[in-house]
């Protein structure tokens, strides 16, 4: 066999995910009275841009078996540092994004000490530790707010149109793969985080960095949240302490995930696959929208979808013949 | 000699046995919120306070009942939140379908309710997806069924007479909320205790594969105990739509962390097959207390979000912690 | 010294796990470019010499030495560096990582942190064909290949640590007979590159045709060494039979005329690849053993007859009847009467938290409840009876079922499934690692239970029970049952011989078999 099959064939996840986007983004392009143009493109990938990134996040910590449920948290509480700090100078505008992403960092890292060395299980911790990131960011904006002194340079420049073509907002993401994404995926600790969610027992005895690696998920988890937060903030030029945005985005994190070819067992797909998966899932609205059914249906159109991604692992225990397997 | 001591025990169980460490502590940490309270309030210790929180209580208590069901298994049910909204909005939906929807108003809530559990169960039993994920699938699609049948505005329907009268009357000081309480909790103690379902569900939260290979049908346990779930919560919500008057947009909301903390706090293990609902009724009324004291003390929302999540994050560490997974 | 000192080399090494004895006083010496072959029965202490020289446990006595100088091993990783290297029975592939990814696991080249791919592709490349694998894409998933080939990879990854010492572990049970003769050629060229190898496999043929040294093992110590070749499979066997100790058993009926139909019969049960058309009957009083070594297929046998597998193929009579048992809960329905006692009391008999009164009714509870509802009054009896039936020691029935001793838990274990009054009982190795009073008590038990009228069919790794227990002993090998042994044909030799699937010839006072 050829090397280009193998590449596909453990990239499958991720291309089937990018397959689906081609051909909802396209419906919807087709569909559009203005069609494909500059802007078309900017509107959707601002509206995708959020999801994607919080995706991003989820699939650091899905991959290595576990799941976030607090990721819509730190989300919040960086999009209501990020409306406070992003203020001045553009040294003190750099000083405030370098705030926020760490700010990301150690929620993740708080999440990681209480799974790997509190050996909590993931979602119970992550519930509980995404309340106290919602308190943090309940306290910096009790109400919705913005600075008066907000500088919008940076926002401005990093969701307009770069050449006056390409959204900024892409190109971002674009950077996040591959600055980020792609050295880690490439790095010993990002094999060992895929190896930890394949099979924990079979990287124990291979002698891998589990602890370490398991550690470096959570905290780019928690990165890639704080970039989602910047993002709204550079939006919406202010802060919100909403809990049902929250929970929001950590459930279409999810969603976006399974789409995106990641597997909730863990030690399958890639970032970019839950990238393609959030742009899908945000155009499932979309084609609502084009298709003049009343946003109403949405959360359940989105729903459903969900549920449906989630059945599709089922497909697996007609396979197992032995029944005690089923209880592993 | 060894068949004597056995026969005695059997007879009566030793108390030592029966109340485990949580549980004490839970109770202990009541005590404690009472005397910090008392040093806010004199009336924080009088009769009519206590009832008061206790009817606060029994509408997290109905919901925790069902979600203790869920974690004896080893399982979660995040579907509450909205499976509680879309009780409280179905059953007060049936009430403007007139008359007979004003008597089925409750049972057509909780039927909802069933349904919704039934759907978590089946794939939880059947399909094996991981409770926690089609838990909140099947949460994302009860809330695009309501904000779909409600247009996205506060429903106008209000809730039928039965169900304010069992969720806001009392009777000789005593509100019903606290008797409804009482009676769901006498069942679960009940159902949990003394019928081979309870023993059943035990069991499988212990040892599934033990469960199983001693030909309990523990497929169809797990199924049931969702359905429960999903219909106690649907029945916390009808309650709660019947005290305030009405079903409102993400109502169920605030349940979901309470009801998990209460159960966990209550000695309930999260992995499953241990605890008593003595424990969760503790628990309950410990989370009712502490956010009754939050607020006299004028503790802003932040505050409670932080201090829940702290709390149970330190009960976790405390009692929750699963095995080292390597060697 | 003068004499060339051995690669490596064990003296004394004791090794106790509680009570049980594993290992007593062992020494072996393993030769550079040699293939030293390590024999024994079940339990023989096999798998604890071998935990031991990988460093995943520690001696509680003996030294090691390597190359003459003492070492001992924190861990797998320490006994990697020191250049022993183990391939273990089960594999310690990741499935979804690719073949070069598994082979490079620890320790991958780097460039700028990251993992140098080409070069680590590189090396995949040279473990593989050193390994024999060269058809094996260095980029597939292990996942998607077959057991085979994934044996191939372990090979490769061991060989990728450059072992001077390689151990394995049963690592041809998997392989089909041209896989053997790629991996046999593999190990012949590392012998002839001067890597020592210990090879513990139970293929009588396989040793034959790999091995240099042997050393047989019997009860956790070393019986003999001797070159290759210089004693005959008779002389073999006749090593590793002989334990030390004998229990009592009851006294056997006289064999009866096979009379009355059987409870349970079975006609050609399959269940790829590892059951292979197994026929047997087994009537009321009758204890119907199952033999052979370890991972012959037992333990699907009896899951398949409890309803647990899925597809199986064949026909399973009770009573005449042919019958679907599709699950547990059929197969203890009361006009089935099943009873399976599991082979890990732990995980699959107990729920060790619960109390032992919630254990020991819960198989029966159909029996001691009215429409759901539990008849404590009932329970009570019932349970008492079973305690006293079974003289199970406890403190109390509210204790967790945890906090007894190993024996008293099989017995609360095999109690639970009594309560039904089974008429079929199943039993997978219900005696390991209990005491040897219990286990007396078992055999005693069983022989009561099937002059009551009971089907027994009792699978055990321990010979002596089966001559000492069984009317009738099926060794089964590679899925098949391979011989039947009746009555006075139950002899260690027999079982051994048959169980090795060699033809031994028959010393004991019973007429040879044809």
């Amino acid at each position: 066999m050829k090397d280009w099959r193998f590449w596909f064939n453990e990239q499958r996840g991720t291309l089937l995910a990018l397959a689906i986007f081609i051909v909802m983004f396209g419906f919807y392009v087709l569909n559009h009275p203005a069609g494909f143009t500059a802007n078309v493109v900017q509107t959707a990938a601002n509206k995708g841009v959020l999801l994607a990134l919080v995706a991003m996040a989820q699939t650091f910590v899905v991959l290595t078996a576990g799941i976030d449920l607090s990721v819509g948290m730190v989300f919040i509480l960086c999009n209501c540092l990020a409306s406070y700090v992003i203020v001045g100078s553009p040294l003190m505008v750099a000083g405030g994004v370098l705030a926020v992403v760490l700010t990301g960092a150690v929620c993740g890292a708080v999440n990681a000490a209480i799974v790997i060395l509190g050996r909590l299980q993931p979602i119970v911790a992550t519930i509980a530790s995404g309340a106290v990131f919602f308190g943090v960011a309940l306290w910096l904006r009790p109400f919705p707010g913005s600075d008066p002194t907000f500088s919008s340079d940076l926002a401005d420049a990093l969701t307009g149109k770069v050449f006056g073509v390409i959204p900024a907002s892409l190109i971002f993401l674009a950077a996040t793969v591959v600055l980020i994404w792609i050295p880690f995926r490439r790095s010993v600790s990002g094999r060992t985080v895929y190896a930890a969610g394949s099979s924990e027992v079979a990287a124990f005895m291979s002698g891998m960095p589990i602890r370490r690696a398991k550690f470096l998920a959570y905290v780019l988890s928690g990165v890639f949240a704080s970039f989602a937060g910047l993002y709204l903030t550079f939006f919406t030029y202010s802060g919100e302490a909403s809990a049902a945005n929250g929970n929001t985005y950590t459930l279409y994190s999810i969603a976006a995930v399974v789409l995106g070819g990641v597997s909730l067992f863990g030690g399958r797909g890639s970032a970019i696959g839950a990238i393609f998966g959030a742009l899908a899932f945000r155009a499932i609205g979309d084609l609502l929208f084009v298709f003049e059914i009343d946003p109403l249906w949405q959360p359940l159109f989105q729903g459903i979808v969900l549920l449906l991604a989630v059945s599709v692992g089922a497909a697996r225990l007609f396979q197992v013949r032995n029944r005690l397997d089923l209880f592993g | 000699m060894s068949d004597t001591t056995a026969q005695a025990a059997t007879k009566s169980r030793p108390w030592r046995q029966r109340i485990d460490l949580p549980v004490v502590t839970a109770f202990g940490c009541i005590v404690i919120l009472l005397a910090i309270g008392s040093l806010y309030s004199p009336n924080f210790l009088s009769p009519e306070y206590l009832l008061q929180q206790l009817k606060v209580g029994a509408f997290l208590g109905v919901i925790a009942t069902g979600m203790m069901l869920v974690i004896l298994l080893g399982q979660i049910d995040l579907s509450v939140p909205w499976t509680v909204t879309l009780g409280a909005m179905m059953a007060s939906a049936a009430v403007s379908w007139g008359p007979a929807g004003e008597v089925f108003a409750i049972p057509f809530g909780v039927l909802c309710g069933i349904a919704i559990g039934l759907v978590n169960g089946i794939g939880v039993a059947y399909l094996r997806i991981p409770s926690m994920i089609i838990t909140l699938a099947v949460n994302a699609v009860a809330q695009g069924l309501m904000v779909a049948y409600t247009g996205g505005f506060a429903p106008q329907d209000s809730a039928s007479a039965a169900m304010k009268v069992l969720a806001a009357q009392s009777t000789f000081g005593v509100p019903h909320a606290v008797l409804v309480w009482v009676v769901v909790g006498a069942l679960a103690v009940f159902m949990l205790t003394r019928t081979t379902f309870g023993r059943a569900v035990y069991g499988i939260g212990n040892k599934e594969v033990a469960a199983y290979l001693s030909g309990v049908p523990t497929q169809r346990v797990v199924m049931i105990a969702f359905a429960l779930c999903g219909g106690l919560a649907a029945f916390g919500g009808v309650l709660l739509a019947g005290y305030a008057g009405k079903a409102a947009q993400s109502m169920g909301d605030a349940y979901l962390l309470p009801a998990i903390a209460a159960v966990v706090l209550g000695g309930t293990s999260i992995l499953g097959g241990r605890g008593s609902y003595l424990g969760t009724v503790a628990g309950v009324i410990l989370i009712t207390l502490l956010q009754s004291i939050l607020s006299v003390m004028q503790i802003a929302e932040f505050g409670r979000q932080i201090i829940y999540g702290v709390v149970i994050i330190g009960m976790l560490l405390l009692y929750g912690r699963s095995g080292k997974v390597s060697s | 010294m003068t004499e060339t000192t051995p690669l490596f080399r064990l003296e004394g090494i004791s090794k106790r796990y509680g009570g049980v004895r594993a290992l007593e006083n062992a020494d072996l010496t393993v030769e550079a470019g040699r293939v030293h072959a390590i024999l024994g029965e079940n339990g023989a202490g096999k798998s604890t010499l071998i935990k031991v020289i990988a460093g995943v446990v520690q001696p509680d006595e003996g030294r090691m030495l390597l190359d003459g100088r003492e070492i001992s091993f924190r861990d797998p990783a320490a006994a990697n560096a020191a250049g022993i290297v183990c391939i273990f029975q089960e594999l310690s592939l990741i499935p979804d990582l690719s073949v070069a990814d598994n082979i490079i696991a620890s320790d991958p080249p780097t460039r700028f942190g990251m993992i140098d791919r080409r070069a680590q592709r590189r090396l995949a490349e040279d473990a593989l064909a050193r390994a024999g694998g060269v058809d094996i894409h260095p980029a597939a998933l292990v996942k998607d290949l077959p057991l085979s080939r994934r044996q191939i990879i372990e090979i490769a990854k061991a060989l990728a640590r450059k072992p001077r010492l390689l151990i394995l572990d049963e690592a041809t049970s998997a392989l089909t007979a041209a896989d053997v003769k790629t991996v046999f050629e593999v190990l012949k060229r590392l012998r002839s590159e001067g890597i020592a190898l210990l090879y513990i496999s139970h293929r009588m043929h396989e040793i034959a045709e790999l091995a240099d040294d042997c050393t047989v093992f019997r009860n956790g110590r070393k019986i003999a060494t001797y070159r290759a070749g210089t004693k005959s499979d008779n002389e073999v066997v006749e090593m590793m039979i002989g334990r030390e100790y004998h229990h009592v058993f009851p006294s056997k009926p006289e064999p009866k005329p096979a009379t009355g139909a059987p409870v349970l019969e079975v006609r050609n049960l399959g269940w790829a690849p590892r059951l292979n058309g197994v026929s047997l009957t087994a009537r009321a009083g009758e204890v119907v053993g199952l033999g052979g070594l370890d991972g012959q297929g037992q333990r699907e046998l009896l899951l398949a007859l409890f309803g647990v597998l899925r597809g199986i193929s064949g026909e399973v009579l009770i009573d005449g009847k042919p019958r679907r048992i599709s699950s547990p809960r059929a197969a203890k329905d009361d006009d089935i009467g099943m009873a399976l006692i599991p082979e890990d009391r732990k995980t699959e008999g107990l729920m060790l938290p619960m109390s032992v009164r919630d254990n020991l009714s819960f198989a029966a509870m159909s029996h001691l409840s009215k429409g759901g509802i539990i008849d404590p009054g009932a329970e009570r009896r019932a349970i008492d009876e079973m305690i006293q039936l079974l003289a199970i020691k406890t403190d109390g029935t509210a204790v967790p079922a945890g906090s007894l001793s190993g024996g008293n838990q099989q017995k609360v274990v095999i109690a639970k499934w009594l309560m039904r009054e089974p008429r079929i009982i199943l039993l997978n190795d219900p005696t390991r690692g209990i005491d040897v009073g219990t286990k007396q008590e078992i055999y005693a038990l069983l022989r009561r239970l099937a002059d009551a009228g009971a089907a027994i069919v009792l699978y055990s790794t321990d010979y002596d029970e089966l001559i000492g227990c069984c009317d009738k002993v099926l060794v089964m090998y590679d899925g098949a049952i391979k011989r039947t042994l009746t009555g006075a044909e139950i002899t260690e030799r027999a079982l051994i011989a048959s169980a090795l699937n060699i033809d031994v010839a028959e010393a004991g006072p019973a007429p040879a078999l044809a």
